[in-house]
């Protein structure tokens, strides 16, 4: 039998443990189910398995090295000097590819395969700038869209005017209005990308933040950074690693295309889409092909490889593929 | 359904017209040399002052905005100043449009046709060879640019074929490059659509029952998968009909075809500001209209879909 005394102390403490909330303590929360079930190690695992997409991974790797320190190796010539006969004091025009220019001569003498790793490096920079700002300016806009509901039929109605108009021609209008630069560039591709990711990143906040497991950990008291890390985030980084892998061929692409109707970086500056566009110009003729092939066949092992390397891990970050 | 789709309408109009204010706004602030023919060097600050105020461009911007509305409410677009110079838009746009048109049915035809039979065929023998060949495909065309491969296609296609190079209206052979051209993004985007919306739906219960209940397959794809696969499908159609028979920029501007999307590259790179200005309308229009209709058509394809709740939400 306890004491009247020992009773209302065992009750004071029962109600004030039953209305503060309670530690987070890792190992309590371990031993309930205990999995060696790990989102980022079975992510890894299921794309590992996914042959080619390593030997693409292992590529571009490569590759992404090679034109980071290309500038620096011995022997390269600058990407933009024109390069004359010693003899004759003429430019080199149109040089086959060979011993002394690795890929030939420009129709003005510039060296092709200098020309061709310093485009790759424009190219690679705009694709990253648009495809980071695209996931930043996406997740915030798309958080505000999600969390706010003040906001939501206000960014509700920008969305639907901004994404009525065909992007196409929206990033045609704003490149045409500035004028052409490597800013022009990356604004006009950053205009309509965000959309998507938005939209996206919204309607995964409304799923899921009134779902039961997060309201469980809201009672809980799971600190909001481990319901962010743990709850949102493995649906989020994803989303956020594929659309920077996919938004590098789409972005190639886009600059090829605007390139071709004149709106294009200006001509000083090598990219893959000046660099196609110079060969287009030189392609009627056989024997000078070589300046159209090479930098369209670098282009499209780099979009190629991004492209499958992206659709590979956004396959084997979906959980229903872990098991 | 009625009340629906004149409320998306509404929205739709609204939308036209937050478009139309916003895009005449931005050409404001383009440089004024886009207002000039080829004689913009000669002429002394005072000519050019006079110029631009008789196309009324230094009055205010409400009152250009005012005048703009007022012009395209009687169908005026306003005059070229650098493609033909003082010809009324509208006049130079009526000569595109047919070309426009055929090239962007044909190409539907093509696309809607090879796309969905091979998106089909794809389901069907999921994992063979024929499956991976076409998934090749599909791959290579969403990953390489539009802008590269077509220059090949265009290059190499016609050394082999001895196709024509570029468009004449005289040679009904030198059509079909550029429609087939045309087409090919489609292709891929109509096959990868239907094969994962196929392979998805194949697994699920009501397939098993209607085959339990010995329905045959060729029954069970018109019926069932295909009507399915068509409902998200209609959502998009209209917007993709409408901006095809409006003009493939590149293609018609590699093969010189004389449509709508040639003549906005034309347009940019001749710095025609009231042309680009026109285009850029007409495409964005034709855009919004494409969704509305697409919505509309979805509404009407799936009586599944709560319209109240959907008209909120969108």
């Amino acid at each position: 039998m306890m004491s009247a005394n020992e009773r209302s102390a065992l009750q004071a403490i029962e109600d004030q443990s039953l209305f503060t909330f309670a530690e987070y303590d890792e190992q309590a929360a371990e031993r309930t189910g205990y999995s060696n079930y790990s989102y980022w190690g079975s992510t890894v695992r299921v794309f590992l398995k996914n042959k080619v997409a390593v030997a693409l991974l292992l590529v571009m790797m490569s590759l992404l090295i090679f034109t980071i320190v290309q500038p620096l190796l011995p022997g390269q010539k600058s990407p933009t000097k024109i390069h004359n006969d010693p003899q004759t004091g003429i430019q080199i025009r149109n040089h086959k590819p060979g011993g002394e220019f690795w890929f030939g001569t420009n129709s003005i003498g510039q060296d092709l395969w200098a020309r061709i790793w310093s485009g790759t490096r424009t190219s690679l920079l705009i694709a990253l700038l648009v495809g980071i700002w695209e996931v930043l300016f996406g997740i915030v806009f798309g958080a505000l869209w999600g969390y706010v509901r003040q906001l939501d039929a206000l960014i509700t109605e920008v969305y639907n005017v901004v994404s009525n108009v065909p992007n196409t021609i929206l990033m045609m209008l704003l490149a045409y209005i500035m004028r052409p630069s490597f800013q022009t560039m990356v604004i006009a591709m950053c205009a309509t990308g965000w959309l998507g990711m938005a939209r996206f990143v919204r309607n995964q906040i409304i799923i899921i933040r009134d779902r039961e497991y997060n309201l469980a950990s809201r009672c809980l008291g799971t600190p909001t950074s481990r319901i962010i890390t743990k709850n949102l985030l493995p649906y989020l980084v994803s989303v956020i690693v594929m659309r920077i892998a996919l938004s590098i061929p789409g972005t190639i692409g886009w600059e090829v295309f605007l390139t071709y109707i004149g709106l294009g970086l200006p001509i000083h500056i090598p990219s893959l889409g000046n660099l196609v566009n110079e060969g287009r110009a030189a392609m009627m003729s056989p024997s000078l092909r070589y300046q159209l092939i090479f930098p369209a066949v670098v282009l499209s092992i780099i979009t190629i490889s991004f492209y499958i390397m992206g659709n590979a891990f956004a396959d084997a970050s979906d959980p229903r593929n872990h098991f | 359904m009625v009340k629906y789709a004149l409320r998306r309408l509404w929205q739709s109009l609204v939308t036209v017209l937050i478009v139309l204010t916003l895009v005449f706004l931005l050409m404001r602030l383009l440089p004024i040399e886009g207002y000039f023919a080829d004689n913009y060097d000669k002429m002394t600050p005072e000519q050019r002052e006079a110029v631009l105020d008789s196309m009324g461009l230094l009055d205010p911007w409400y009152v250009q905005l005012q005048r703009f509305y007022g012009d395209l409410l009687r169908g005026d677009l306003g005059t070229s100043v650098v493609y033909r110079p003082n010809v009324a838009i509208s006049e130079i746009i009526a000569i595109k449009i047919p070309y426009s048109v055929r090239f962007g049915l044909a190409a539907i035809v093509i696309s809607l046709v090879s796309g969905l039979a091979m998106g089909v065929r794809q389901a069907r023998d999921k994992g063979r060879l024929w499956d991976k060949t076409w998934t090749g495909y599909i791959v290579f065309i969403n990953a390489v640019p539009p802008a590269v491969y077509l220059l090949f296609i265009q290059l190499y296609v016609t050394q082999i074929t001895r196709l024509p190079i570029l468009y004449r209206r005289d040679n009904p052979v030198s059509w079909i490059l550029p429609a087939i051209s045309m087409s090919l993004g489609g292709i891929a985007g109509y096959a990868m659509w239907m094969r994962r919306y196929m392979v998805d739906e194949l697994n699920k219960d009501y397939i098993r029952l209607a085959k339990a209940k010995g329905m045959s397959n060729k029954a069970i794809m018109v019926k069932h998968v295909m009507r399915n696969a068509f409902v998200p499908m209609a959502q998009y159609l209209p917007t993709s009909v409408l901006l095809t028979i409006s003009g493939s920029i590149y293609i018609e501007s590699l093969y010189s075809i004389p449509g709508m999307g040639g003549l906005l590259v034309d347009a940019i790179q001749r710095q025609d500001n009231p042309l680009v200005q026109a285009l850029v309308l007409i495409f964005s229009t034709l855009g919004i209209f494409g969704l509305f209709l697409g919505d509309v058509l979805m509404a009407v394809f799936d009586p599944r879909i709560k319209l109240e709740k959907q008209g909120g939400s969108r």
